[in-house]
């Protein structure tokens, strides 16, 4: 069932309809309720895999608070008896039990996810190994279910196994709750990646119906569906039509699908988080938001903070953190001080953790070398980044009034945009070496006339589309800088009554009518659903 | 208390951290910057600050920073 189907929004409707009219405290065991059957109407062969997870976790989360409880218990009785030496090696041994069962845990569901994503991509590697060494042997390709949304759903009940072992809160004790906050299923199809702590509490508590907030929220799934149907869908016409080409579309044509691709994906993936929260608003729902304006971003490390911000800050907490700051790395990081240098020995935590974070944030958005490319090219512009900084401080300091100009300003989001719409080539092109050699060509071929000689024309989308595209795009660019200031919302909420129901039933025709429907378009799904 | 601020000067000269709040929530201090932080805290005071006390609350000043360490170091 896909967002932007009528059999979507007919189930997002009967299901807001019977959320008020039920008595309040059944609200949350409707929303399960909805949420497997939305997730059954996906696809059955996908529930089993759901299952796993949330028994699982919520079984050992359950047993690690419970040993947890025993430990505090004994501290609490035995405080006077035991030295400080005692209680922390008590507490060390009680640790390494709940240690094993997280472990346990994520070994099962990362397992899952691992074997499901990753076995035609491992066997893909060993054939091309085999062929390499001259044998003729081949491996079968597996035909494994990716059920929809796991690597959202597998991350969000490790993130809230690994928060109850870290004692931030303690397990949820109601198996059907922790059930609905797995599958809540506004965001099982594209996040964002919510925490328990953020999300627990608004999720199960009563909602009174609210005439304001379910306003509220619909605006905001109508300018998600604006963002997806309009923009997106209507874009990706141009870019099918670009990146299916390499061949015929080179050189300027590339630049111009390398462009294309950003605003199209920037617009489906916001627009597709804009229906999620909107769709939690009109329900009461608090749901953490996952973009500040990233295009604004001034250089890439902090595009990362502010785009897809959920899985960023997961990354940081649950991989980046553990890595750079156990013992084995900081033991190494004192080693290379001393053999190689105060230089190379502070740098040492902060690459290898960053490695690996992004060769798993690469690897995570798909089984493809494009993919792991990607996450390391984001690496590299990051770490010259951070190496470049110092030259950075001398630019400022020499020219302090540099970062309030406005010709400063539009350059460094200009570099920034240029930077990453480059290394999304990876997503479009087949593989890597054809993305460089396709990036490549907008270096060798000169057409550049191509941009105004109406070839742009031939690719699927006609002068009209073109002015949609633009003007939508003022729109969003025009909404953005208004949000700099405060809710655009809440602005609109201030005009008089007749300007808000031209804006807003003016929206609604606008993406009635000049949604990408019909004939030439597919209502297609959304990009990161496949992740 | 005053190790910590030269250390957190170090990495930003260009910030008053005796009066510097919230240097996390305002992003004054980036991953990076509190990664480099553990190192030398571990180096200087002998401490071990583990993945789950790097919470803004205890990152968000060079008090609360130094909060941190002496809570460890009685641990």
């Amino acid at each position: 069932m896909l967002f932007t189907s009528y059999e979507f929004l007919f189930f997002v409707l009967a299901t807001c309809v019977l959320y008020y009219v039920i008595p309040k405290k059944w609200q949350w065991m409707l929303l399960l309720a909805a949420s497997y059957v939305f997730y059954f109407l996906a696809g059955a062969s996908y529930l089993p895999y759901i299952f796993v997870t949330t028994v699982s976790t919520y079984l050992i989360a359950r047993k690690i608070t419970s040993l947890q409880a025993v430990v505090d218990a004994y501290i609490k009785e035995h405080k006077k008896e035991l030295s400080r030496e005692e209680r922390k090696e008590y507490k060390a041994k009680e640790k390494k039990k709940q240690w094993r069962l997280l472990l346990l845990c994520l070994f099962i569901n990362i397992g899952i996810l691992a074997v499901l994503k990753y076995t035609n991509f491992a066997i893909a590697n060993v054939n091309s190994m085999l062929t390499t060494f001259g044998s003729t042997a081949k491996l079968d390709f597996v035909d494994f279910v990716l059920p929809m949304g796991i690597s959202f759903y597998t991350f969000q009940s490790m993130g809230y196994l690994i928060d109850v072992y870290r004692g931030k809160y303690e397990a949820e004790k109601n198996p059907f709750r922790f059930a609905l906050f797995v599958s809540f299923f506004p965001q099982l199809v594209q996040g964002p990646i919510s925490r328990f702590d953020d999300l627990a509490k608004t999720l199960y508590e009563e909602h009174k119906f609210n005439s304001a907030t379910v306003a509220s929220g619909l605006q905001r799934i109508l300018w998600g569906y604006f963002k997806k149907m309009v923009i997106a869908d209507r874009m990706l016409v141009a870019v099918n039509t670009l990146i299916k080409g390499p061949e015929e579309y080179q050189g300027a044509f590339v630049f111009a699908g390398m462009l294309f691709y950003a605003l199209e994906l920037y617009a489906d993936f916001t627009g597709g988080i804009d229906i999620t929260i909107g769709i939690a608003e009109t329900l009461g729902i608090k749901v953490t938001e996952n973009f500040h304006r990233p295009y604004f971003s001034k250089n890439i490390k902090e595009y990362w903070n502010r785009w897809h911000m959920t899985m960023g800050s997961w990354f940081t907490d649950y991989i980046f953190y553990p890595i750079s700051v156990c013992q084995p790395m900081l033991k190494l990081s004192k080693f290379s001080r001393k053999h190689f240098g105060e230089i190379i020995g502070k740098r040492i935590p902060v690459y290898l953790s960053s490695f690996v974070v992004w060769f798993t944030t690469g690897i995570w958005h798909g089984a493809s070398w494009n993919f792991i490319v990607w996450g390391l090219g984001n690496f590299v512009v990051i770490m010259i980044s951070q190496e470049l900084e110092p030259l950075y401080r001398m630019f400022h300091k020499k020219f302090p009034k540099a970062d309030k100009a406005l010709w400063f300003k539009i350059f460094r989001v200009g570099r920034t945009i240029l930077l990453m719409s480059s290394l999304r080539m990876f997503d479009c092109y087949r593989d890597v070496p054809l993305t460089f050699k396709m990036f490549g060509t907008m270096f060798t071929t000169w057409n550049w006339n191509v941009l105004w000689n109406g070839q742009l024309l031939e690719l699927g989308l006609e002068v009209k589309d073109y002015i949609i595209l633009f003007l939508g795009m003022m729109l969003v660019f025009t909404v953005s800088m208004l949000q700099r200031s405060g809710s655009v919302r809440g602005k609109i909420r201030t005009l008089a009554f007749p300007v808000r129901v031209i804006i807003w039933y003016g929206l609604f025709l606008v993406v009635l009518l000049f949604g990408a429907y019909g004939v030439g378009y597919d209502a297609s799904q959304f990009i990161y659903n496949q992740f | 208390m005053n190790e910590i601020i030269e250390i957190l000067s170090d990495l930003h000269p260009d910030i008053d951290f005796e009066t510097a709040k919230n240097l996390v929530d305002n992003k004054i201090l980036d991953s990076f910057d509190i990664v480099s932080l553990i190192a030398e805290i571990n180096d200087n005071f002998d401490v071990a600050i583990s993945a789950e006390e790097i919470t803004p609350e205890n990152f968000n000043s060079a008090e609360s920073i130094w909060a941190l360490v002496e809570r460890l170091m009685e641990d």
